[in-house]
């Protein structure tokens, strides 16, 4: 079984990011990257997945300037075999990054997709969806335990109220939820070795994509700033407070 | 052209959450279908035609929506596509999991959380975990929103009085995924991003069962119970509590955070509560930044206490 894994360099998940001085997007300029912690997840259970002897090869993919490298490389020394580069300086929505995995996957073809289920920095979640959708596979979101069976998965959801088991036909869609793993950290000996894995390039190009900007960002803000509030001493006078200040009990 | 709301039920009631998007869609300023895709659900075909504003129902009925599968519920969407030119869904599970398959087989990148409509091309979202809010402008035909339900009014449940539409089934006989069981969490409290006022507990809680006590705070309040993530990785409680940016955005009128710390993902999805409470031994935390009423206690003297008093 061959898994194909796309990823996600973001912001690290510790650091606020802020508006830029003109507020026409967020300022990145001196903030710390990293892989996405929902693809972080994807890769562990791939990893879990050939460790159990149930996937032989795993290949992770992203899209982006040469920076991108760096997550790639990331996943390598964690346990992916190869990797695939799209390079484009334009940074896609989506529709378009949806559009240009399912040209990579009809290159590559895969028995299971573990992408990560939202960006910490779009928020979106729609990837893995529209990607499903695109290559006309089923999909299975927010996935907190993943079990194969022969040629289906068994999927365990997060859902509103609870949880939900599905089941899918292989090859199939899994989006990650946080729960479904602790991903390891990568040892040194495998940061060196993960230098020599094959790290493919490829153009958006060659996969027939052309961008299309939908959609337009107008302008970026801080969201509004609370009030400082107030520090209370006791619990009689927080129940005061609640009672006849703010009038909300 | 028409906006065409997604509704979300349970199979016997119309949920909260969709009268926050027919409210957002209202706002749009076009006439507002109610897609229901459901399995005999009589009741909820009449809570759908009795929403406020709602001018058709359109009926799917199927035995395979008693469990709703993302690529049914697509298929139902597209096939009704000519008349719109709006396709709304909250941004619960279902809405994620759901919206996003269909407007990609249109061919309309969405756009997630909508917080706010400013006309009908451009919309305001939250980014980077809250921290930033984008104004963005669609050139798109068509449109995709899923909408952040507390950040619109519920519009009336009662009132209206649409016709009901029955619609063909589109086939999907053909499609690789099923359902195998679910395990909902019973709770006869408020759910939580329909409660007044929810009372949410962090790792200071120290495990499951010292929950209790706010439990106990909760029933005194008629408020619902959440957590941070670190009190749900711990297994205090279950995930569904979750309050966050990976869990559910809550806006209500009152929010007690106890033993949290306040890290950016949790503010993420309490922030734009009205008011904000929050209970802590470390008078450093993050969480006092937010709040209005700060308390610097144990929580486990000052919960009882707290009981005692209300």
């Amino acid at each position: 079984m061959k898994i194909l894994i796309p990823i996600k360099r973001v912001n690290d998940y510790n650091v606020k990011v802020r508006p830029n001085q003109t507020n026409t997007d967020v300022d990145l300029s001196n903030v710390k990257m990293a892989m996405n912690p929902f693809c972080e997840i994807a890769v562990e259970e791939a990893i879990r997945l050939k460790e159990a002897g149930k996937a032989e090869e795993i290949v992770v993919v992203t899209i982006g300037d040469d920076k991108h490298q760096e997550q790639l490389r990331t996943a390598l020394a964690l346990g992916a075999d190869r990797a695939l580069l799209v390079k484009t300086d334009n940074v896609l929505q989506p529709l378009d990054i949806a559009k240009t995995l399912a040209k990579v996957f009809e290159k590559e073809s895969a028995d299971l997709i573990i992408m990560g289920k939202v960006g910490i920095d779009g928020d979106n979640n729609q990837t893995g969806q529209m990607f499903a959708a695109l290559t006309n596979l089923p999909q299975v979101t927010f996935a907190s335990e993943v079990e194969i069976n022969g040629n289906s998965v068994h999927v365990t959801r997060e859902i509103d109220g609870g949880l939900e088991t599905l089941t899918a036909e292989m090859p199939a869609v899994i989006t990650t939820d946080l729960r479904l793993n602790e991903p390891r950290y990568a040892s040194l000996p495998n940061i060196m070795k993960a230098k020599r894995k094959p790290l493919e390039e490829l153009s958006l190009e060659e996969l027939g994509i052309n961008i299309e900007t939908k959609i337009t960002t107008l302008k970026v803000e801080s969201p509004p700033e609370r009030q400082e509030g107030v520090k209370v001493e006791t619990v009689d006078q927080l129940v005061d407070k609640l009672r006849n200040e703010a009038k909300v009990i | 052209m028409k906006t065409l709301v997604i509704a979300e039920h349970n199979g016997e009631n119309l949920s909260a959450a969709t009268l926050s998007v027919v409210d957002a869609a209202k706002k749009l300023g076009r006439d507002i279908d109610l897609l229901v895709a459901s399995n005999s659900a009589s009741n909820v075909l009449k809570e759908a035609k009795a929403v406020e504003g709602v001018s058709t129902v359109l009926d799917f009925s199927d035995e395979k929506f008693a469990n709703e599968i993302a690529e049914d519920l697509a298929a139902c969407i597209v096939s009704v596509r000519e008349n719109y030119d709006f396709f709304l869904a909250s941004s619960s599970t279902s809405g994620k999991n759901n919206l996003p398959r269909a407007a990609a087989l249109l061919d309309i990148q969405q756009i997630s959380e909508v917080t706010e409509i400013i006309d009908d091309k451009t919309f305001k979202k939250p980014i980077y975990a809250g921290s930033c809010i984008a104004t963005v402008q669609s050139s798109q035909e068509k449109n995709a929103l899923t909408i952040r339900t507390t950040s619109f009014e519920k519009t009336g449940a009662s009132g209206g009085s649409a016709k009901i539409e029955t619609k063909d089934v589109p086939d999907t006989v053909s499609r690789k995924s099923g359902f195998v069981k679910n395990e909902l969490t019973v709770s006869d409290r408020p759910e939580l991003t329909a409660a007044d006022i929810i009372v949410s507990g962090g790792r200071g809680m120290q495990n499951g069962e010292n929950f209790a006590l706010l439990e106990a705070v909760a029933t005194k309040l008629n408020a619902a119970v959440g957590a941070s993530r670190a009190a749900v990785d711990s297994g205090f409680v279950p995930n569904d509590y979750q309050v966050g940016q990976t869990g559910k955005s809550v806006a209500p009128n009152l929010y007690i955070a106890v033993g949290i710390s306040g890290a950016i993902q949790h503010l993420a999805g309490m922030k734009d509560s009205k008011t904000i409470v929050a209970i802590n031994k470390d008078e450093e935390a993050p969480i006092f930044k937010v709040a209005d009423y700060g308390l610097v206690a144990d929580l486990f003297e000052a919960l009882p206490d707290l009981e005692s008093k209300l």
